[in-house]
């Protein structure tokens, strides 16, 4: 359906002045900055380091503090990054724009855009789960809440992340009593170091592909305790006893050469789309833990409703049928085309001049 | 039901044969006679017939959850299996007592069964209290143990395996106890495991012999004058026993189908007790000698009675080409050869010069020839060389023949389908270019990718839809389609999209029929991806003229 059909409520107008969806992304005329564009723009304002949010090639960053590890790590050297305290607010050009913690991967935050009383929330990628490597995701009362739908169908519904943790213990251990190299795959970006701050480390060593552990030492710079990792460059492949270790590594690493060292090895997946069957044996892996740094769809119901907006503008996900859900409960929500991708089953990539 | 469920999940969790037949094992070592037996009955595949209703599982689901029927079913759409739709969409486990620890036997016979006799608000109520005493994995085994269709990728031959394992004897008897009908009861797991022979019931018949299909070249098999040449038919393989005066018809799938093959039956009934023949059931033209087309015989199938203008457009014969019980005495260990001979002694007794006795019932009168004959074989002469069998093979199309089968002249009658001395050699199938238009998610394990396709093929300067497929591409490939198919979206119609016509991919078919059915005037059997013909533009693809073309 087209988005024009969709809205055209009088409260709309108020939103579209203060932010539209342009060819470059979303984009803030009033204050002259972007919101995650996907092409390179004169000001982006960023709420976290995934490649599909922080694209290369904008001539300034502006992004909350906790992010400016591993933003820095993502961008390289060259960007022109800034940052501001979360809960601080910034007047640019006559627009207000405050950070909020969007609970999805350390740093990550909402961007909070308010003009003349009226305020949107772009909230990029959130969960309300726990997670001891960031934030917790903070409820931002507002008028209209941008919010993705990467799992917006009611068949995902999140286990407590301790059971998933604990699943991948006794995956690791059982591997360890009959031989075999623990590899778990998963985002070098959150994923990894979620998992790393979760698993029991005293079960045996911990090695890392190198996408992981670069990323790993932001997380440290950061303040977030992880578990000793070695990376797996570090060591004499031959001289090492893989067979007790488990090894993070982003999802294309296992198919090359690159796995091969590792011997008899039992993989699996950490990811939300581990829930449903036929993705996990389409993926032939050995097992798939259900661990997203998403909402699920109770907690994007529970969400929307929290921060109590007039307007939802959906994006990437299932959000033709999140808006219909919302329509269907009486909320003003419209489809809004981006760029984003949310969590896919591939790493997702380094950041790239789109 | 909890280990049930455990060993469900264990199953699932590997790819690794040695892995599901351990976990299996395991399982059997620890059940009790009358828990394994339903256990064995739910992994070959069976199920509980008519027990609730699926629309009727969908609207309580649907109840419970508290969701729209739609969203209901954009997230089946997304999932591709019902029984998980359902177990993933309703809300948590709820009770505290502890419904799974019931056993698997007690769950089917006290739980299940007794819902069929339930007014369908009973029923909800029954199943309801089920499902939120179960956890999600748990939900989802019960939906198949309700729905049916385990497939969780544990053959029987796997089952049969793993309980051979357990028992100690062997795997072969195992197989042939399970065939046929059989109660899931402890009775019945005992006379499974008994170690001593047991007697087995008439109408039990004996595991198929499985031929697989010859890829390399055929001189690899060594002199052909080792083997026997048959022709393949394109028909229903069928097992015919006659016992203590009874007469069972079973299909390769194991359903009985007497009652579906009268002709076939009415001749059987003329066989001395104690005899198995093996062959194949195919609609016949008695007028050009050959077998009528499959979509023909299509017309005999599932029916549970078959009405006299049926009978008379569609006469069936069993073409026998092996004998499995002979006098009451199982005679597989004979070879092929021996086995043949006492075919031919046993097929004659059954020919017209005999009389066809009274009451037996035959479409065409009483002078027709009977239902079970010999196949006509493959070449006047004897054919002692693979040139001679290669240009045998090539005429198959004349009898309506899918190639050759090659059987080794030692060989015994085997159980399954192991590698060496039954060979289908089959001719090449058909294959056309054609440009894929729409496409429709997958279901089970390719849920979230476009991976059923439908092809069109040039008529007049449009392109006319003809073919659906959905095998034959490897994974990556898949993924690149879904990719395409995303980019490339013209239209949605519910789930199926059309795309842009670019993609061209060679399909092959077993059969192409003229269709006044189908918009194109052609119907394919068994379409298949051969490959992706990333070298061809869609201008390139196949008109329909020249398929219509092959079939002349």
């Amino acid at each position: 359906m087209p988005a024009e059909q969709i809205c055209g409520l009088s409260s709309m107008g108020k939103a579209q002045d203060l932010l539209t969806v342009t060819p470059k992304g979303l984009f803030c005329k009033e204050g002259n900055f972007y919101v995650d564009p996907w092409k390179p723009v004169d000001h982006a304002v960023i709420t976290h380091a995934h490649a599909d949010h922080a694209r290369w090639g904008s001539k300034r960053y502006l992004a909350a503090d906790t992010s400016s590890q591993v933003l820095r790590i993502r961008m390289g050297d060259k960007a022109n990054l800034s940052f501001q305290p979360l809960g601080k607010s910034q007047t640019i050009n006559g627009v207000k724009v405050t950070f909020y913690p969007a609970g999805h991967i350390l740093g990550s935050a909402q961007v909070k855009i308010e003009k003349g009383g009226y305020s949107i929330v772009v909230s990029g990628d959130y969960k309300r789960n726990p997670d001891a490597t960031c934030l917790p995701f903070e409820p931002v009362r507002c008028n209209t809440f941008i919010t993705e739908s990467t799992f917006g169908l009611p068949i995902y519904r999140w286990p407590d992340p301790q059971t998933v943790f604990d699943g991948i213990n006794q995956w690791w251990q059982s591997n360890r009593e009959s031989g075999k190299t623990s590899m778990l795959l998963a985002y070098s970006l959150g994923k990894a170091q979620r998992l790393l701050s979760g698993i029991d480390s005293s079960i045996g060593p911990i090695y890392t592909h190198g996408a992981v552990e670069k990323l790993n030492a932001g997380y440290r710079d950061s303040g977030v305790a992880l578990p000793e990792t070695t990376f797996v460059g570090d060591v004499d492949a031959k001289e090492t006893d893989w067979s007790q270790s488990l090894v993070v590594a982003p999802p294309a690493a296992v198919g090359g050469s690159w796995a091969k060292r590792f011997g008899k090895m039992s993989v699996a997946m950490a990811s939300g789309w581990m829930q449903i069957r036929g993705t996990r044996r389409r993926r032939s892996m050995d097992r798939g833990f259900i661990l997203s740094d998403h909402v699920d769809w109770r907690d994007l119901m529970q969400t929307i409703k929290e921060t109590e907006a007039d307007d939802i503008w959906v994006t990437h996900g299932f959000s033709d049928i999140v808006v219909r859900h919302l329509q269907e409960q009486g909320l003003n929500a419209k489809v809004v085309e981006t760029e984003f991708t949310g969590e896919t089953l591939q790493e997702d990539a380094e950041p790239s001049q789109a | 039901m909890k280990d049930f469920c455990e060993l469900y999940w264990r199953l699932d969790s590997t790819t690794k044969t040695t892995e599901k037949v351990a976990a299996l094992k395991a399982y059997f070592d620890v059940a009790t006679p009358s828990n394994a037996i339903w256990a064995i009955h739910f992994l070959n595949g069976n199920r509980i017939k008519r027990l609730v209703n699926t629309r009727l599982l969908r609207e309580w689901a649907i109840a419970e959850a508290n969701v729209s029927a739609w969203l209901f079913e954009e997230c089946y759409d997304r999932v591709g299996d019902l029984a998980e739709t359902i177990s993933l969409i309703l809300p948590p486990k709820q009770t505290v007592k502890d419904v799974v620890e019931i056993s698997l036997k007690d769950i089917v016979e006290q739980h299940l069964i007794p819902v069929r006799e339930l007014e369908p608000e009973q029923q909800r109520e029954n199943v309801v209290q089920l499902w939120q005493g179960f956890d999600q994995r748990q939900r989802f085994v019960l939906g198949k143990l309700i729905m049916g269709g385990f497939r969780v990728g544990v053959s029987k031959r796997l089952v049969v395996r793993a309980l051979a394992t357990h028992v100690g004897i062997d795997a072969a008897t195992i197989t042939h106890r399970l065939m046929g009908q059989w109660e899931p009861t402890a009775e019945f797991y005992a006379e499974l495991v008994d170690p001593n022979e047991t007697e087995t019931a008439i109408s039990k018949p004996y595991p198929f012999f499985l031929a697989n299909p010859l890829k390399q070249e055929p001189e690899s098999l060594g002199d052909a004058e080792d083997w026997i040449a048959e022709w393949k038919w394109d028909g229903i393989r069928a097992q015919v026993i006659r016992r203590a005066g009874e007469t069972f018809i079973w299909s390769r799938g194991e359903d009985l189908v007497t009652d579906q093959f009268p002709e076939v039956a009415a001749a059987a009934s003329r066989l001395a007790d104690g005899t198995v023949l093996d062959g194949e059931i195919l609609g016949w033209d008695e007028s050009q000698d050959r077998p009528l087309e499959f979509s023909q015989l299509q017309r005999r199938l599932g029916r549970k009675k078959v009405g006299k203008k049926l009978l008379t457009e569609v006469p069936v014969v069993m073409l026998a080409f092996d004998l499995l019980e002979h006098q009451g005495s199982d005679i597989r260990d004979k070879t092929i050869v021996q086995r043949q001979e006492h075919l031919g002694e046993v097929i004659k007794l059954l020919q017209p010069a005999a009389k066809v006795s009274e009451g037996v019932f035959n479409a065409k009168g009483n002078d027709a020839p009977v239902a079970i004959r010999k196949p006509p074989s493959v070449s006047a002469k004897p054919v002692s060389s693979w040139a001679d069998l290669a240009a045998v093979r090539e005429t198959s199309k004349e009898l309506r023949a899918e190639g050759l089968m090659l059987k080794q002249r030692e060989s015994a009658y085997q159980v399954g389908r192991p590698v060496g001395d039954w060979w289908k050699w089959k001719v090449d199938p058909y294959t056309v270019d054609a440009v894929l238009i729409y496409a429709q998610r997958g279901h089970g394990r390719r849920a979230n990718l476009y991976s059923d396709y439908t092809f069109a093929v040039w008529k007049d300067g449009e392109l006319v839809t003809f073919a659906k497929a959905y095998s034959g591409l490897t994974d990556a490939e898949i993924r690149k389609v879904d990719k395409f198919v995303r980019k490339n979206t013209n239209e949605k119609f519910g789930p199926v999209r059309s795309v842009t016509p670019e993609l061209v991919f060679e399909l092959a078919f077993e059969n192409i029929q003229r269709s006044s059915r189908h918009k194109s005037g052609i119907a394919v059997r068994f379409p298949r991806i051969s490959r992706w013909r990333e070298d061809k533009k869609p201008a390139d693809a196949d008109k329909l003229d020249t398929i219509l073309a092959m079939l002349d």
